[in-house]
């Protein structure tokens, strides 16, 4: 089971309190009606699946209940870092991602 | 390829088994290939194995990173049947389970098909509203399908528990009696001594690392951890990392790549004759011919390639199991693994052309790929041939999820997702 630190509540915290909600900023259209299939079809159904560095976002469901985003290697599962929604995507991870950052 | 026979048996008895010849041959690969299929699982082995039997193109060859049968093919419970809701799913599962009653025969390789029936258990109503809606809409598409009362289903199952005061009662149970297992390994086994005796190179140990395309957009090969090979046809058969091989090509998937885990116990004797599933609880269970239960549990819920997966996720099912079936509560599992599942939004497979000229792709097949491995193969290599899709597949477009033309098992599948 993976441990997750949840960036409201500050501490690591099991799996089983969380919800993986997919992929992070992945933005919804302001004018949602007026995109193209393409364009919905970009927002709607197409992932990036990545094998590496993942940004997706997490639900603390059986705690805060709030949405918050990680950055997590799909290879080893490990959690790189953390961070609350609304802050932009990392633009420079951790180096040594042993250290799960919270900010 | 020397054929699999009780003569050939007697024969080799007389002279010490050593006129047995390898299954297939690891050929070094040529510059050049009509068609590359990219991934040695069992629905890639039996796409290059009809490509060659029905459609008469051998220069082949099946490019596999690790070794043949080695990913979901050998990992999965095994399990077959054809009882999905819409008429598209119904079409081409019921086209692979047709294939499967035969398969052993047409391979000359005992893949052990055996049709013992799948049962799958209804807990409340809104579950006894779904399987019913099944079993109706199965056989109006010509799939057998039955409703079971819970003593029936008792008498189909005798470990089965229907206590009224189970945790998860059984109220009912659809069983499609053509349904089964069938031996994970030797359908690909089979697959590969077939192509490779047709003249299909498989090539192991093989890893795609990047698709050639030339100015025109179309495919001109692959490059590979062995170097390039060229083929102006590659088909992608690639599971949890279509979508990994498909980026190399420049198309983005409509895919999710989940940890799917399952578990064997220790062998004993016959005690589950059938296959029993449920899919509120998110259990599924039978008995291989060596006598181990063999258990699937559900996905993890987040996007791995780890093989592996939380030890929660197996530990809600075997609650179940034990609930199912409380004579199991003291059996010990021998062990457990994981695969990863390419997941499609709509939770049916795309088997299509690709907006790039030579480029196919059959993927998505998410928790429930292995049933289909003979109707996917076989109508995948027709899409090839005939850079056309057979009727079967047609509807299992990448462009449905643009359309919104969806086959939408997800909300409908009669099995846990």
């Amino acid at each position: 089971m993976l441990l997750i630190r949840c960036p409201y509540c500050e501490e690591e915290r099991p799996e089983l309190e969380f919800r993986n909600a997919g992929e992070a900023h992945v933005a919804r259209s302001a004018n949602i009606a007026g995109e193209s299939d393409d364009d919905f079809e970009k927002f709607f159904f197409i992932r990036s699946n990545p094998k590496g560095i993942i940004y997706e976002r997490w639900r603390h469901i059986h705690g805060c209940a709030r949405f918050f985003n990680a950055v997590r290697d799909t290879v080893t599962d490990r959690f790189i870092m953390t961070y609350k929604a609304g802050e932009p995507k990392p633009s420079k991870l951790p180096k040594n991602s042993n250290d799960v950052v919270s900010k | 390829m020397k054929k699999y026979s009780v003569f050939a048996i007697a024969r080799e008895a007389m002279r010490g088994h050593k006129g047995w010849e390898e299954q297939w041959s690891s050929p070094e690969p040529r510059k050049e290939y009509d068609v590359i299929i990219v991934g040695a699982g069992g629905h890639g082995l039996a796409t290059a194995y009809y490509l060659a039997a029905q459609h008469g193109i051998t220069n082949v060859a099946v490019l596999e990173k690790g070794w043949l049968g080695g990913g979901n093919t050998g990992r999965n419970t095994t399990i077959i049947r054809s009882n999905y809701l819409y008429d598209e799913s119904a079409g081409i599962y019921d086209h692979a389970l047709k294939l499967w009653d035969g398969l052993s025969q047409e391979l000359n390789y005992n893949v052990m098909y055996s049709a013992r029936g799948v049962m799958m258990l209804a807990h409340n109503v809104h579950d006894i509203q779904v399987l019913k809606r099944h079993v109706h809409a199965n056989r109006l598409n010509g799939i057998d399908n039955e409703w079971l009362t819970p003593e029936q289903a008792k008498e189909f199952c005798p470990p089965l528990n229907i206590s009224r005061d189970a945790r998860y009662p059984v109220v009912g149970a659809a069983l499609q009696r053509r349904g089964g297992t069938a031996r994970h390994d030797a359908v690909a086994w089979g697959y590969a001594r077939g192509a490779s005796a047709r003249g299909v190179h498989i090539i192991q140990n093989c890893e795609v690392t990047g698709v050639k395309r030339a100015a025109n957009g179309a495919v001109t090969g692959v490059e590979t951890s062995r170097g390039f090979i060229g083929a102006k046809k590659v088909g992608v058969v690639a599971a949890g990392h279509s979508s990994v091989i498909m980026d190399m090509a420049g198309v983005r998937m409509p895919l999710e790549s989940y940890p799917l885990q399952a578990l064997v116990s220790e062998p004993v004797k016959p005690v589950v004759p059938c296959v029993v599933m449920s899919n509120t609880v998110h259990a599924y269970i039978s008995q291989s011919d060596k006598g181990e239960l063999v258990i699937g549990a559900g996905t993890d819920q987040y996007v791995s390639y780890s093989q592996t997966g939380g030890l929660h996720i197996l530990q809600h099912t075997l609650d179940a199991i034990c609930e199912m079936f409380p004579i199991f509560t003291r059996m010990k599992m021998l062990r457990s693994w994981g695969g990863i599942v390419d997941v499609t939004p709509d939770r049916s497979p795309i088997l299509a052309k690709t907006p790039v000229k030579g480029l196919y792709v059959n993927c998505g097949w998410g928790t429930g790929g292995f049933k289909a491995t003979p109707g996917s193969g076989n109508v995948f290599a027709h899409t090839i041939a005939k850079d056309d899709p057979h009727p079967i597949n047609a509807p299992f477009t990448l462009e449905r999820f643009r359309t919104g033309r969806l086959i939408d098992e997800a909300a409908a599948a009669a099995v846990a997702h």
